[in-house]
């Protein structure tokens, strides 16, 4: 399988994602410029973490409109699999493939830090390497990753099992305490409604050797190569299309 | 023309820094201060007509200046 990881100008965390990828995974990488308008084969599209455009007006609103960008929505239009961490969960909001929006932190610090995520659901393309109710530990770095959306959309992801990764306390359980930026009900990721489509704060393309501090992140990667080479669905069985 | 775009967070959307800037004048002794929003300001110049302008400015709301899920806009054309 082939992978694509963006660079937009700010970007910053897109080596670090061809990285892991090329020599922790051992992957086949194309890098993609935010001026392309061929995704070069990709089977999934990385959106790395950073500074996009500088985060003029509002992280993400202005990667959205790159011509790189045009493709990726008819990409994940046609089903392909797309992952957003942090900028990229950003920009895949701002660009509406994905439902909400991520606001400055509660308490206006940026948050660097190791993370504890609650796997809440494993039938995607992103997960189904882990088990259901696990905790994984991700590092996190971002002053605007607090999840907002209105009523409606909170209970339509609860609805559709849109929510993936919720912040949890070393019990796993959603608390205050272990919400770092108010994110709201403590939504950490979350699918599109045909899930080909994640967007997640936390950085998976930096806990993918021990070296590190976790390799939680690699089972991400590996959950998305697996769904590519063994042809595993990417839509759920139990989620009727276009609910 | 000049168009000037406000753009605020819109109501029950938190925001955090205008808490934080509500807190500073308390402790400043404007006590009297019962909230604080921080938006954005935007000075926009224009040419076309300014019969159109107000529909242009709608779509450059809507498109990139505010996202509506968590903002409100407005704006105002002058001379």
């Amino acid at each position: 399988m082939r992978w694509g990881v963006v660079t937009f100008p700010g970007s910053l965390d897109d080596s670090d994602a061809v990285y892991a990828l090329q020599q922790v995974l051992g992957e086949q990488v194309a890098a993609l410029w935010h001026k392309d308008r061929t995704l070069k084969g990709a089977d999934c599209v990385v959106l790395p973490g950073g500074f996009s455009y500088g985060d003029y007006l509002r992280p993400g609103a202005i990667a959205r409109f790159s011509p790189v960008m045009e493709s990726i929505v008819r990409f994940a239009a046609e089903g392909g699999l797309v992952i957003g961490l942090c900028n990229g969960f950003q920009i895949l909001c701002e660009a509406g493939l994905l439902p909400g929006a991520l606001i400055r932190n509660r308490g206006l610090a940026f948050h660097c830090s190791m993370a504890l995520l609650r796997v809440e659901e494993t039938d995607t393309a992103f997960t189904r390497g882990c088990v259901r109710g696990e905790v994984l530990t991700l590092p996190i770095k971002h002053g605007d990753g607090c999840y907002v959306a209105d009523a409606v959309v909170l209970q339509q992801l609860e609805d559709n099992r849109q929510v993936i990764l919720r912040y949890v306390d070393g019990a796993g359980r959603v608390t205050d305490e272990a919400n770092p930026n108010g994110s709201l009900r403590g939504i950490a990721g979350i699918v599109n409604v045909t899930r080909n489509v994640f967007g997640m704060m936390p950085h998976a393309e930096y806990a993918c050797e021990k070296l590190l501090g976790s390799e939680d992140g690699a089972r991400l990667f590996r959950s998305i190569k697996a769904t590519v080479t063994e042809g595993l669905p990417v839509q759920s069985a139990s989620v009727p299309p276009g609910l | 023309m000049r168009a000037k775009v406000y753009v605020t967070p819109k109501a029950g959307v938190l925001d955090p820094a205008g808490k934080a800037i509500e807190r500073s004048l308390h402790s400043l002794g404007f006590g009297e201060v019962r909230g604080v929003r921080l938006g954005k300001y935007l000075e926009i110049e224009m040419e076309g007509d300014p019969a159109n302008a107000a529909v242009r400015l709608d779509e450059m709301c809507r498109q990139l200046l505010a996202n509506g899920v968590i903002e409100d806009y407005r704006f105002e054309t002058g001379e």
